[in-house]
C-alpha cells in the first residue's frame, strides 16, 4: 500500500479499519516530501518537527482518533497561521509571523488536522505560473520543465506529487482552478461569501475566496464541509445553513441541463484542449444530461474588467506593506518618503508593482469614471448575463484554461500573455459564482487537461455532483499519474 | 480698498469622537490615555488578512447626531476607502464615507448679539480615527501609538454660512452642546475628541462668488480657532491688497507663534483615490430603525432653555449659560431635585462654579462633584448652617476633594456660629479693641459698622452668622 497515493476518504477508511494509523500517515508524507521537494519545490515552509509534535499532542489528548484527527494538510502561504511564517512568497513578508490564525485555519485545527507546511505561490497571489514567487519556482510534477500554474501552484503541485493529501488555495481570478487543471487535480472556487476570508492576506477583496485543492471530488466535498460557513469576523460571508456536500455526490446527472458557451472555445484555445472538452460534453450527454451551446458574449469584457477591479483593490490592500511595522524595511533612508519608496521598491516584485501602479492609475481622479466605475458597470452586466443563463441551465461547461501547462520561462516576461491564461476563469470571480476544475484527459505530451464546471450562486452541490459523476465515469486517477519528467 | 470692504466666509469640518465603548471596526476599548498600543488588536493594527466589522452603535450614534441637527438620514449608505500613506494610518487607507454619507442637508440655529441664524449642515459621515505619532521620545525618531486607530468619528461638514469669528464660536458651542446632550460624544477638546478644521476665504462685500479658500488644521481650543481665523482673514486680505492671489492649500495653525504654516508633508498631490470599501456590506436602514432612534432622542438644549425660563424663571442669559453644557444643565437639575431652590443653584453655577471653571481651565464634564453634593451645599446655606463665604470655601473643597458638604464642614470646623451669647462676647471684644471705630460710627460714619463686622468675621474665620453680628453690634453701640 502506498499511503501517499490514497485520497483522504480512503485514508479515513483505512484508519477506521485499523489498517493504518495517523503516525504512519504523517511519516509517509514527511518521507514523500523529503524525496520529492527538491524536484518540485512546492513548499515555502516545511513543518517537519512541528507536525510530529502536533500529532503527539492530539494523541495524548484523545485515545481514539476519528474523522479528520491527524489528517495532514498543506496551506497556501497567504493564509495566516499563528506562530508560523506567512510570507505570501514575497520578500516584503519574508519574516512575517502572524499573531493569529485565519478562520479557516481555526477550523482545520478544531478538526485536529496537521499542517504539513506552507505552500509556494505567485507573490501576493498575482500570477498564473508561480514563477513570481520571491523564493523559488515550483515545478509541475507531470513535467518538471513546465509551470504548475498559479497562483496556488505550490498547493496544486504538492497535491499532484502526493506531498500532501490535500491543500488550501485561494482564487481571485482562477488561482485555484488553473493550477489544479495544470497539475491534474481537483480545485474548487466556492461562491463568494461561502468561506470566510478572515486571515487570507487580501489581494482583491471583492474577488478572493479560499477553496480546496484535492485528489478527487469526494475529498473536495469533505474539505468544503470543513471550511464553509458563516464567520462573524467577515461581514461578506453569508449566513446559511451548513450543508454536507458529500451527500450531493449522487453519481447521476440525468436531466441536468448543461450550457457550453461558444466564446470559451473560440480564439486562442489549444485544439487538443478543445477536442477533449467537446468529448467531455458528449460524455455528459451519454450520462443523460442535455448539453446545449449558448452565447456568453459579455465574457469577452471580463478579462479587462477583472484586471481593473482586481488591481484597484490590490493597490489599496497592499498599501499596508509600507516598511513601518511588520514588513521588509530598506536599510538606509533619509526621510519618511524615502523609507516608503525604497522599502516598497525593494520589497515587492515586478508583477506586484505593475499591478499596484495599474490599480493606482485606474482609481486616480480623472480616470476613475473611465476605468473603475465603468468596470463596476460591466461587472453588473456580467452578473446579469450569468443569471440569465442559470434561469435555463444548471451549469456551464468550459475549459479551465485555453492551454495545458506551459514551459517555465515561456511567459514570465510577457505579462499580457500571462493574463490571457486567466480568460476562462476570471468571469466566475467577477460574478461571484462557484466553479470546479477537474482533470478529464491528457494531451499528446501527457499533460493534464482540465474542465471547468460553473454553477449558480451557492449551487456547489450541483457542480460537485456533476464533477463526481464525470470522475466516476472516466476514472482519470486510475489511468494517469505524474511522472516527474525532466 | 479698506478692510471693511471685505467679507470673510467660513465653513467648518468638525471631527467628533463618538463615545462608544468599542472601536468602529473591532472590539478594542476606546478609553483615552492608556499606555501606548495596549488598546489594539490585529484588526486595528492592520495585520495582513484582517477584516473590519462595522460597530452598529456607531451607525446609531451618527443617526442620532443627524436627527438632532435636522438632517435627512440616508436609508442606503456605504463605506469608502480614502487612500494615503502616513505612519499613523496602519492600513494606508482610512475607512470613511465618500458619496453616500449617513446624514445630509441639515442645519442648526445659532444666536449672535440677539440675532438668530440658521447654519447649514452639508453632511455627517462616519469614519475611523488614525493613531498618533509620538516624536522624539526615545532620543530621535517617531513612535507609533495605535490606541486611537479605529476610534469612531463623525465628521460634520457645514455650509460656508459663517461670516464672523463670533458666528464660528457660537456654531461650535451649539454643536458641541447638541452632541453632549444626545450623549454621542464627550467633546473634550483637550483630548482631541472634538476638533475643528476651518475653511476660510474672503471676498468683496456684495460679491456672490466665493473667494479661494484655505483649510486650517490643528486648532484645539475656541481661543486658538478665533485667533487662527482672525490671522488668516488678515493674511488673505493682505495678499489680495498687494495684488496677489490666495492659493488653495492646507495650513497648520501654530498657537505659539500665532501664525499659519503651509502643510505639505503628507503627500504632494492629495488624490485620495476613494473607492467603495469591498470588505464591508452596504449600510441599509429601515424607516422603523430611524423612527426608533428619533423616539429616544433626549431633550435638546433649546427646549431645556425654554423650560428654565418658564419653570424656574431664570434670566435668558443665565439659562443660556447653563444649557450651553449638558453637564452644567444636568448638575443644575439634579441639585434642584435635592434642595428645591433653583435660584440659589443658579447663582452658584453662574457666579462661583463658572469662575472656578474659568480659572482652572477645566470643562464642565470634568467637574468632580455631583449634583447631590451641590444640592446639599445649597441646603446648608439655606438653613444658615454655613455663611455664604464658607459656602464658597466648601465649593472650592468640592472641586479639590469631592465628598459630602456636611462632612467637609464638620471636618474643617466651618459650622456657622449662631449662638447669641457667643456672638455677643465676640462683639464686645471687637468693640473694646476698636474705640475709634465706635466713635466714628457714633458720629454718623455708617462705614465703621462694616469694618467692625469684618473684624468679627476675621476673628471667627468667617463662621459667625452675619445677620446676628450686625444685630448685636447695633444693640451694643446703641
Amino acid at each position: 500500500m502506498n499511503i501517499t497515493e490514497l485520497t483522504v476518504h480512503e485514508l479515513q477508511e483505512k484508519i477506521k479499519n485499523k489498517e493504518l494509523n495517523a503516525k504512519e500517515i504523517l511519516n509517509a508524507y514527511l518521507d514523500r516530501i523529503q524525496a520529492r521537494e527538491k524536484d518540485v519545490q512546492a513548499f515555502v515552509t516545511i513543518l517537519k518537527e512541528e507536525s510530529k509534535n502536533e500529532l503527539e499532542k492530539i494523541q495524548k489528548e484523545k485515545e481514539e482518533l476519528n474523522d479528520f484527527d491527524g489528517i495532514p494538510i498543506g496551506v497556501k502561504d497567504n493564509i495566516c497561521t499563528k506562530g508560523i511564517k506567512t510570507t505570501c512568497s514575497s520578500k516584503m513578508l519574508e519574516n512575517f509571523i502572524s499573531p493569529y490564525d485565519a478562520s479557516v485555519i481555526e477550523k482545520i485545527k478544531e478538526n485536529n488536522m496537521i499542517i504539513l507546511g506552507k505552500l509556494n505561490m505567485d507573490e501576493f497571489a498575482m500570477g498564473g505560473s508561480t514563477e513570481y514567487s520571491y523564493f523559488k519556482k515550483t515545478k509541475n510534477p507531470w513535467n518538471l520543465n513546465k509551470v504548475p500554474g498559479g497562483s496556488s501552484g505550490g498547493s496544486a503541485a504538492a497535491v499532484a506529487a502526493n506531498m500532501v493529501p490535500w491543500a488550501l488555495g485561494s482564487d481571485t481570478g482562477g488561482s485555484i482552478r488553473q493550477p489544479a487543471s495544470f497539475c491534474g487535480v481537483v480545485g474548487l472556487k466556492p461562491t463568494y461569501g461561502l468561506v470566510s476570508r478572515y486571515g487570507l492576506v487580501a489581494f482583491a477583496s471583492s474577488l478572493d475566496q479560499i477553496g480546496p485543492i484535492t485528489k478527487d471530488v469526494r475529498d473536495c466535498a469533505l474539505l468544503l464541509n470543513i471550511i464553509a460557513g458563516h464567520d462573524e469576523k467577515d461581514t461578506t460571508s453569508c449566513n446559511r445553513n451548513n450543508i454536507d456536500y458529500t451527500k450531493a455526490l449522487k453519481n447521476d446527472v440525468k436531466g441536468m441541463k448543461i450550457a457550453v458557451p461558444k466564446e470559451f472555445f473560440a480564439e486562442g484555445i489549444n485544439q487538443e484542449v478543445k477536442s477533449k472538452l467537446e468529448e467531455a460534453a458528449k460524455i455528459y450527454e451519454e450520462l443523460g444530461a442535455t448539453v446545449e451551446e449558448i452565447s456568453l458574449d459579455i465574457a469577452k469584457y471580463s478579462l479587462a474588467t477583472y484586471y481593473i477591479i482586481a488591481c484597484a483593490e490590490a493597490s489599496s490592500n497592499l498599501g499596508r506593506f509600507d516598511g513601518i511595522r511588520y514588513t521588509y524595511r530598506t536599510k538606509e533612508f533619509k526621510n519618511l518618503k524615502e523609507l516608503y519608496r525604497k522599502s516598497r521598491s525593494e520589497g515587492f516584485g515586478a508583477e506586484v508593482k505593475r499591478r499596484i501602479i495599474l490599480g493606482t492609475y485606474v482609481l486616480s481622479s480623472g480616470y476613475y469614471d473611465a476605468y473603475y466605475k465603468k468596470a463596476q458597470k460591466v461587472r453588473t452586466l456580467v452578473m446579469n448575463q450569468f443569471k440569465e443563463v442559470f434561469n435555463k441551465y444548471d451549469l456551464i461547461l468550459t475549459p479551465t484554461s485555453p492551454t495545458v501547462a506551459f514551459d517555465i520561462g515561456s511567459k514570465s516576461n510577457n505579462p499580457l500573455e500571462m493574463y490571457l491564461a486567466d480568460i476562462c476563469t476570471v468571469s466566475v470571480n467577477i460574478a461571484g459564482l462557484p466553479a470546479i476544475s477537474i482533470p478529464i484527459n491528457v494531451d499528446s505530451q501527457g499533460m493534464p487537461i482540465g474542465m471547468q464546471l460553473i454553477g449558480n450562486k451557492f449551487c456547489e452541490e450541483t457542480i460537485l455532483n456533476a464533477a463526481y459523476t464525470y470522475e466516476q465515469k472516466i476514472k482519470f486517477r486510475e489511468k494517469y499519474r505524474p511522472e516527474f519528467k525532466s | 480698498m479698506a478692510r471693511e470692504d471685505y467679507e470673510a466666509v467660513m465653513g467648518l469640518e468638525v471631527h467628533s469622537e463618538l463615545s462608544t465603548k468599542t472601536k468602529i471596526f473591532c472590539s478594542c476599548p476606546t478609553k483615552f490615555g492608556a499606555e501606548p498600543n495596549t488598546q489594539t488588536c490585529p484588526i486595528c493594527m492592520a495585520m495582513p488578512g484582517t477584516l473590519p466589522v462595522l460597530n452598529e452603535k456607531v451607525v446609531e450614534y451618527a443617526v442620532k447626531a443627524g436627527l438632532a441637527t435636522n438632517c435627512k438620514i440616508s436609508r442606503d449608505s456605504k463605506n469608502d476607502r480614502k487612500n494615503y500613506f502616513y505612519p499613523d494610518l496602519p492600513k494606508s487607507y482610512q475607512i470613511s464615507q465618500y458619496d453616500k454619507p449617513l446624514c445630509e442637508k441639515g442645519y442648526i440655529e445659532i444666536e449672535v448679539n440677539g440675532n438668530k441664524k440658521k447654519i447649514g449642515i452639508t453632511r455627517i459621515h462616519i469614519e475611523e480615527d488614525a493613531g498618533k505619532l509620538n516624536h522624539d521620545e526615545l532620543g530621535g525618531g517617531s513612535l507609533v501609538d495605535l490606541n486611537r486607530a479605529g476610534v469612531p468619528l463623525i465628521e460634520i461638514v457645514s455650509e460656508p454660512d459663517l461670516r464672523s469669528t463670533e458666528e464660528v464660536e457660537a456654531y461650535l458651542k451649539k454643536l458641541k452642546s447638541i452632541l453632549e446632550y444626545i450623549e454621542v460624544s464627550d467633546c473634550k477638546m483637550q483630548e482631541g475628541s472634538f476638533r475643528a478644521d476651518v475653511n476660510v476665504s474672503v471676498r468683496k462685500k456684495g460679491d456672490t462668488k466665493l473667494g479661494t479658500r484655505t483649510e486650517m488644521k490643528n486648532m484645539n481650543s475656541f481661543r486658538s480657532i478665533t485667533r487662527g481665523i482672525e490671522y488668516e482673514i488678515e493674511r488673505q486680505i493682505d495678499v489680495l491688497e498687494n495684488g496677489g492671489t490666495v492659493e488653495q492649500e492646507t495650513l497648520r495653525w501654530d498657537d505659539v507663534s500665532g501664525r499659519t504654516f503651509s502643510m505639505r508633508d503628507k503627500e504632494d498631490a492629495q488624490d485620495y483615490r476613494y473607492f467603495p470599501e469591498p470588505d464591508l456590506v452596504a449600510i441599509k436602514l429601515s424607516e422603523e430603525y430611524i423612527q426608533n432612534i428619533k423616539n429616544t432622542l433626549p431633550e435638546l438644549p433649546e427646549s431645556r432653555k425654554k423650560r428654565y425660563l418658564e419653570e424656574y424663571k431664570l434670566s435668558e442669559k443665565d439659562a443660556k449659560i447653563i444649557t450651553s453644557s449638558k453637564y452644567l444643565s444636568d448638575l443644575f437639575e439634579g441639585a434642584i431635585k435635592v434642595c428645591k431652590n433653583p435660584k440659589a443653584v443658579n447663582n452658584l453655577i453662574i457666579s462661583d462654579i463658572s469662575r472656578i471653571l474659568h480659572e482652572t481651565e477645566i470643562e464642565p464634564i470634568e467637574i468632580p462633584f455631583d449634583s447631590n453634593q451641590l444640592g446639599k451645599l445649597v441646603i446648608l446655606l439655606d438653613k444658615g448652617t454655613i455663611s455664604s463665604s464658607i459656602g464658597k470655601k466648601v465649593l472650592e473643597e468640592l472641586f479639590e476633594n469631592p465628598r459630602d458638604p456636611e462632612e467637609i464642614i464638620q471636618e474643617k470646623g466651618w459650622i456657622q456660629i449662631s449662638d447669641e451669647g457667643q456672638i455677643r462676647q465676640i462683639v464686645q471684644k471687637i468693640l473694646e479693641k476698636n474705640p475709634q471705630s465706635v466713635a466714628d460710627y457714633k458720629s454718623g460714619k455708617d462705614r465703621a459698622l462694616g469694618f467692625l463686622v469684618g473684624q468679627a468675621m476675621k476673628e471667627t474665620k468667617g463662621k459667625a452668622n452675619p445677620q446676628l453680628l450686625n444685630k448685636m453690634f447695633l444693640e451694643e453701640m446703641k
